[in-house]
């Protein structure tokens, strides 16, 4: 009989180890990284909407607080994440819709997602911060 | 006869379906097409329509439809956060205790941030 140690090493699941990386499984690593990512930017949603109702005093350094380089990175990189993981997660609707499986098909979409996370970024930050 | 294919060993253990899958299915879909347009209007809203001030920003959330659309961006996004991390907790954590504490977490701090958001946007909105 299997004891719980040797159910515990078992490797799991993508297998990183073992599999060559394509765009199909990093898109897949991806929805999961940029969703746990999310968590966090709900996090600072929450805060924002809390200083906004603290008063002006507080709502204004909690945005010179974000405004710091430090933060402005961690902001672009919840915004690339938000970004992708709408793509992605309308990728993944198509595919609940049996639509998009096709090899050839379904990496066009991945790249598509990808680039769609830093473009949209990038255009999120201009009407942001140029606009 | 014995119809069933488990093992003994396997009913004793009594893992398997919790019987909620389909509709956890659902729900991650159904808010990630209400969260598809709820986090760019969002996001355009207040890009295009405020600059950011504290007036201007203020001034956006005490319109009905805004304060509205935020509180529905809020809700459905802990919701659907809360969804994809049980899955991720499920995926990864196997300790008994570890698995047990993060899930319990993965449901308090989106009902944490839930309350607090929604009572800040009412806020602004009443003006009080």
């Amino acid at each position: 009989m299997a004891g719980p140690q040797a159910h515990e090493k078992r490797p799991l699941s993508p297998h990183l180890q073992v599999w060559r990386w394509h765009v199909t499984m990093a898109t897949s690593i991806f929805h999961r990284a940029s969703g746990v990512a999310l968590y966090l930017g709900a996090m600072v949603l929450t805060a924002w909407v809390v200083a906004l109702a603290s008063g002006p005093s507080a709502y204004t350094d909690f945005m010179s607080f974000l405004m710091s380089p430090l933060c402005l990175l961690i902001l672009f990189g919840i915004t690339a994440a938000a970004c992708y993981h709408l793509a992605n997660g309308i990728r993944h609707l198509a595919w609940d819709a049996g639509k998009g499986f096709d090899p050839k098909v379904s990496t066009a979409t991945g790249w598509a997602t990808i680039i769609a996370g830093g473009v949209g970024a990038v255009v999120v930050f201009a009407l942001a911060f140029l606009a | 006869m014995n119809h069933s294919l488990r093992t003994p060993l396997s009913r004793a253990r009594g893992l398997g379906s919790a019987k909620h899958g389909v509709g956890h299915f659902i729900q991650q879909r159904a808010t990630a097409i209400f969260l598809a347009v709820l986090l760019p209007w969002f996001a355009l809203s207040v890009l295009l329509g405020t600059d950011g001030s504290y007036d201007s920003v203020v001034g956006w959330m005490r319109h009905p439809l805004n304060a509205a659309g935020t509180a529905l961006l809020v809700l459905t996004g802990l919701f659907h956060m809360r969804l994809g991390m049980q899955v991720v907790i499920e995926d990864y954590i196997t300790g008994a205790v570890a698995r047990t504490v993060s899930l319990l977490a993965n449901t308090a701090i989106p009902a944490i941030l839930a309350v607090i958001a929604i009572l800040s946007v009412a806020k602004v909105f009443v003006g009080a």
